[in-house]
């Protein structure tokens, strides 16, 4: 009769959680992408950058690694607009996680670099190769495998970060549900399907890995 | 122009304060082979490393052809090269490492191709060509697609070769190309170089394998504590050592 009851309080609330999957998918995917493409350059200029600009960013990664997500998204939603950058919730929360995001990739992108053996480069030096084409055609390939897992890992955890947007404001699946549940008062039910859903995209994106890692493998 | 392929004047080499190499002088001559022999941490592999700038070196100078390597004076000032300037004169040199250094996500033809398309600019089926070509040098035809994890130590350090050699380099340097071999496959690769070295090509190689330095050699360096301690012709220098050093070293080294 309660699961009865449950599924009647879902259907009339799907669009509500639609959109709060839509709000959730569409944080992860940009503070993802953004975060992974500041992170790439977080890496490089970790691994190859000349000293003082290595210490400014190794500062940075640091900084941000040591601070708690959420620290993180209240800072850049209420301290920016004191310095009078003006974001509304959803885009101070995607910067946080953006800016969360990019010192980890620059990590796992300055990992994979420096576990190259040095052999590699050398021998793309002998053969004529300049920097950037060692880097384009010997090293990026190799260390795109070796980052791989690592960096699934990290977009899962963004996945799960992109809850706390749920405290300045941002309708995205947790904040739904939460609504939900003060209406109906099923809330062991609307948190189990919403953890389920969380599960879907985390596995999704797993799943995703699984097959770029397949699809780069080098047979042995 | 002394009309020398290689010049090498009083090259010193420093890695902080201890110094590997205390002034080498050595010439070679088009189509010459030269085996660079000596104890472990005598300089030789450093040397080597040098004439392709993977080591740079605090003085002395480096002409291939007459051209100086790595390092330009002007006003009395020594400047490194710019780095493009310096990829193109590492062209000029070919080298095969004890590690092979094939790169693991390319297969063999691949592997030969890389520098072919993006140093010498070569089309993809030119490219594919000469791979071919040079693989079938090195009898590993069949084995064109293979990556090199599927690949024995052997066949590897042959591929390794035939992607230097495909860049048809003016001087190829060999690096302990067997050390890291399982004995039962030094000799595929020794055959190799010796076919290289009938066809012409001129070779600088630092090995252990003193049986091969003999027979291959147009003339041995020894190389001791970062200084040439004899050099000639092989049948002189391995029955009639000038030095004690050299006679101590050939005792110590397995001939056979």
């Amino acid at each position: 009769m309660e699961l009865l009851a449950f599924f009647d309080q879902l259907w009339l609330a799907r669009l509500p959680i639609l959109k709060g999957v839509g709000v959730t998918v569409s944080i992860s995917l940009l503070a993802i992408c953004a975060g992974s493409v500041l992170g790439l350059g977080v890496g490089l200029a970790l691994t190859y950058g000349v000293r003082p600009v290595r210490w400014l960013v190794r500062a940075y990664t640091d900084f941000i690694r040591g601070t708690p997500v959420l620290v993180l998204v209240l800072a850049s939603y209420y301290v920016l607009s004191g310095v009078g950058l003006d974001l509304g919730p959803f885009q101070a929360g995607v910067l946080a996680l953006a800016v969360f995001c990019s010192s980890h990739v620059g990590e796992i992108v300055r990992g994979a670099l420096q576990s190259i053996p040095k052999g590699q480069s050398e021998a793309a030096k002998a053969i004529g190769l300049t920097f950037s084409q060692t880097f384009t055609s010997v090293l990026a390939p190799q260390a795109l495998r070796l980052a791989l897992p690592a960096w699934v890992n990290t977009a899962a955890e963004m996945v799960k970060a992109s809850t706390l947007l749920s405290i300045i404001g941002v309708a995205e699946l947790l904040l739904r549900t939460q609504e939900l549940i003060s209406r109906t008062f099923l809330s062991l039910e609307f948190y189990f399907f919403a953890g389920f859903l969380y599960f879907v995209i985390n596995y999704g994106i797993e799943r995703f890995g699984k097959y770029v890692e397949r699809k780069t493998s080098t047979p042995s | 122009m002394s009309g020398n392929l290689l010049e090498i004047r009083d090259l010193h080499k420093r890695y902080g304060a201890t110094e590997v190499l205390k002034g080498v002088d050595c010439t070679m001559r088009q189509g010459d082979v030269i085996s660079i022999i000596g104890s472990s941490g005598s300089g030789k592999t450093t040397m080597l490393r040098c004439i392709n700038m993977l080591e740079d070196f605090q003085g002395g100078t480096i002409r291939i052809d007459g051209e100086e390597i790595g390092y330009e004076t002007a006003g009395g000032v020594r400047r490194r090269k710019k780095e493009t300037e310096i990829a193109r004169q590492r062209a000029m040199t070919g080298m095969a490492f004890q590690q092979f250094n094939l790169f693991p996500h390319l297969s063999a033809a691949r592997n030969i191709m890389l520098g072919l398309v993006k140093v010498k600019r070569m089309g993809r089926d030119e490219a594919r060509a000469v791979a071919e070509k040079w693989l079938e040098r090195v009898g590993l035809r069949d084995r064109a697609d293979r990556f090199p994890g599927q690949l024995s130590g052997g066949q590897q350090q042959r591929v390794a070769i035939a992607r230097a050699i495909a860049m048809n380099p003016k001087l190829m340097l060999f690096d302990e190309v067997t050390s890291a071999l399982d004995p039962e496959l030094v000799s595929e690769v020794l055959q190799v170089i010796k076919d290289l070295a009938r066809d012409g090509m001129s070779m600088l190689l630092v090995t252990h394998e003193m049986r091969f330095a003999y027979e291959v050699s147009s003339r041995v360096i020894f190389m001791n504590q970062g200084r040439i301690g004899e050099e000639g012709d092989p049948r002189e220098m391995f029955h009639k050592p000038q030095t004690e050093r050299l006679a101590e070293f050939l005792k110590t080294s397995t001939f056979n």
